[in-house]
């Protein structure tokens, strides 16, 4: 197979066939936590993407050079150091996002995507290889993560992206015949949500 | 070099947290001063929404330098008082609520003798901030803190020049629940505040958030959250506690 096909398909295996959450059932806490508006979904799919594609081609570029005892501690403090710097530009140059996304930041750490994609690929691949499939793999989990919190903030808040999109005339308390879905902020709604993707999904690829 | 020795693993393992430190170390002071000014253009906001100004924050390009500006306009004075309602030195934009809290706690703990009290009450520097309006009318700021279900949930509240009509409020939370607990942060909530009163005949009551709704007229109560008592109930205990240390405040400036 040539570079460029390899490159192609790494990078679109985790974005389809390959999904993390709805396939691999990777990342789910997360995508439970942070999907009740589209703009914290949007920034933590970004976050999680920077921190999976520099993650995994730190890790490959060291993986020669990695102490064998020391491989799980490494690779911790790689993407925690990664998590802290994202965290703090987050705090810097978008206050209110990560406001909302409060501790899920941090917790980016314990995302075992990003794990799963450095003992799974970055060690055993090159570093450039292993940014591509982190960078897919990010964006894989950050898809799933706007098609959720596309449906929570319509139905939940009758808003995207904090514009409002169901007419204010609509809703019961102007006399209309709307009311918005209270479930669809809740966790609960998010699962659902999930387990209609991971059916249609798997439907889709006859997995 | 061989990759399981002693000596490597050691290398290895300085090398890298002496590279995570430095990086680390630069990014944090790097950013410092754009935080420390996004927390503090929060904090402004709060205030001057707690006084129905910063409408319309989303049609603005340049959030901070609309805050900043709105701020200068309109809040005219911050100062710290005492226990006994006297002005005292300080920075009061630069006190953190959370560290009065943990003093009004301690006061509001069991079995603390009224001498221990008023040792800690002269421990407390509260903040007041003072608004004029485009009418000349002074509006007075006073921060609250305390605890919701999950977390910390403080908030502003201003008075008109009687200390005893809430002129407007405003809350905020660490992370109570969404559609529950965190319906304090929404205007439904704390728009309700407007016009109450602190004083009954001369009393001190404070609010009180009344699960299944306060009745309609009712001067010192107002509607609890439905399916977030805790909060509700944090959110009463919070204007209560704070609210007594100023009530000396309140008293000197009647």
């Amino acid at each position: 197979m040539n570079t460029e096909r390899l490159f192609w398909k790494l990078f679109t295996a985790p974005i389809g066939k390959n999904n993390p959450i709805t396939v691999l059932i990777l990342g789910v806490c997360s995508a439970l936590a942070v999907t009740v508006q589209l703009e914290a979904a949007l920034v933590m799919g970004l976050a999680v993407t920077i921190v999976t594609g520099f993650a995994s081609l730190i890790v490959s570029s060291l993986r020669t050079t990695i102490s064998p005892r020391i491989r799980i501690i490494v690779q911790l403090v790689v993407v925690a150091t990664l998590v802290i710097i994202v965290d703090q530009v987050l705090r810097a140059y978008a206050y209110n996002a990560s406001k909302q996304l409060s501790i899920f930041v941090g917790l980016i750490i314990t995302n075992c995507i990003i794990m799963g994609r450095i003992e799974a690929f970055a060690l055993a691949n090159k570093p450039w290889l292993s940014l591509i499939d982190g960078i897919g793999n990010g964006l894989g989990y950050g898809m799933i993560l706007v098609i959720v919190a596309f449906f929570r903030e319509l139905f939940g808040s009758g808003t995207l992206l904090g514009y409002q999109i169901i007419p204010e005339s609509w809703y019961i308390a102007n006399g209309g015949f709307y009311e918005n879905n209270g479930l669809m902020i809740l966790p609960p709604a998010a699962l659902i949500i999930v387990g209609l993707i991971i059916w249609v999904q798997r439907s889709f690829y006859k997995l | 070099m061989n990759k399981n020795s002693n000596t490597y693993t050691f290398l290895y393992a300085t090398i890298l947290v002496v590279v995570v430190a430095t990086a680390l170390s630069l990014t944090a002071t790097g950013l410092k001063s754009r935080q420390q000014k996004n927390i503090e253009v929060e904090k402004k906001q709060n205030i001057l929404l707690s006084v129905h100004k910063a409408g319309g924050l989303d049609t603005v390009s340049d959030r901070s330098a609309y805050i900043e500006e709105l701020y200068s306009r309109y809040i005219v004075e911050e100062y710290l008082v005492d226990a006994a309602g006297n002005k005292k030195e300080g920075d009061a934009f630069a006190m953190n609520m959370k560290t009065q809290y943990d003093i009004i706690r301690e006061i509001n703990a069991s079995g603390v003798t009224d001498e221990e009290k008023a040792g800690l009450r002269s421990k407390l520097s509260l903040p007041v901030f003072v608004c004029r309006n485009d009418d000349g009318a002074l509006k007075y700021i006073v921060p609250v803190y305390g605890l919701g279900l999950w977390g910390a949930i403080w908030g502003y509240l201003s008075l008109d020049g009687d200390f005893n009509t809430i002129y407007g409020a405003i809350f905020d939370h660490k992370g109570e629940t969404p559609g529950l607990g965190a319906e304090i942060a929404f205007p439904a909530f704390f728009n309700q505040f407007e016009g109450k009163q602190l004083f009954k005949n001369g009393q001190f009551t404070s609010i009180r958030i009344v699960k299944g709704g306060a009745p309609a007229g009712d001067r010192h109560g107002v509607n609890a959250i439905s399916g977030g008592t805790i909060t509700s109930r944090g959110v009463e205990e919070m204007l209560k506690n704070c609210l007594t240390e100023y009530k000396p405040f309140f008293n000197v400036m009647m």
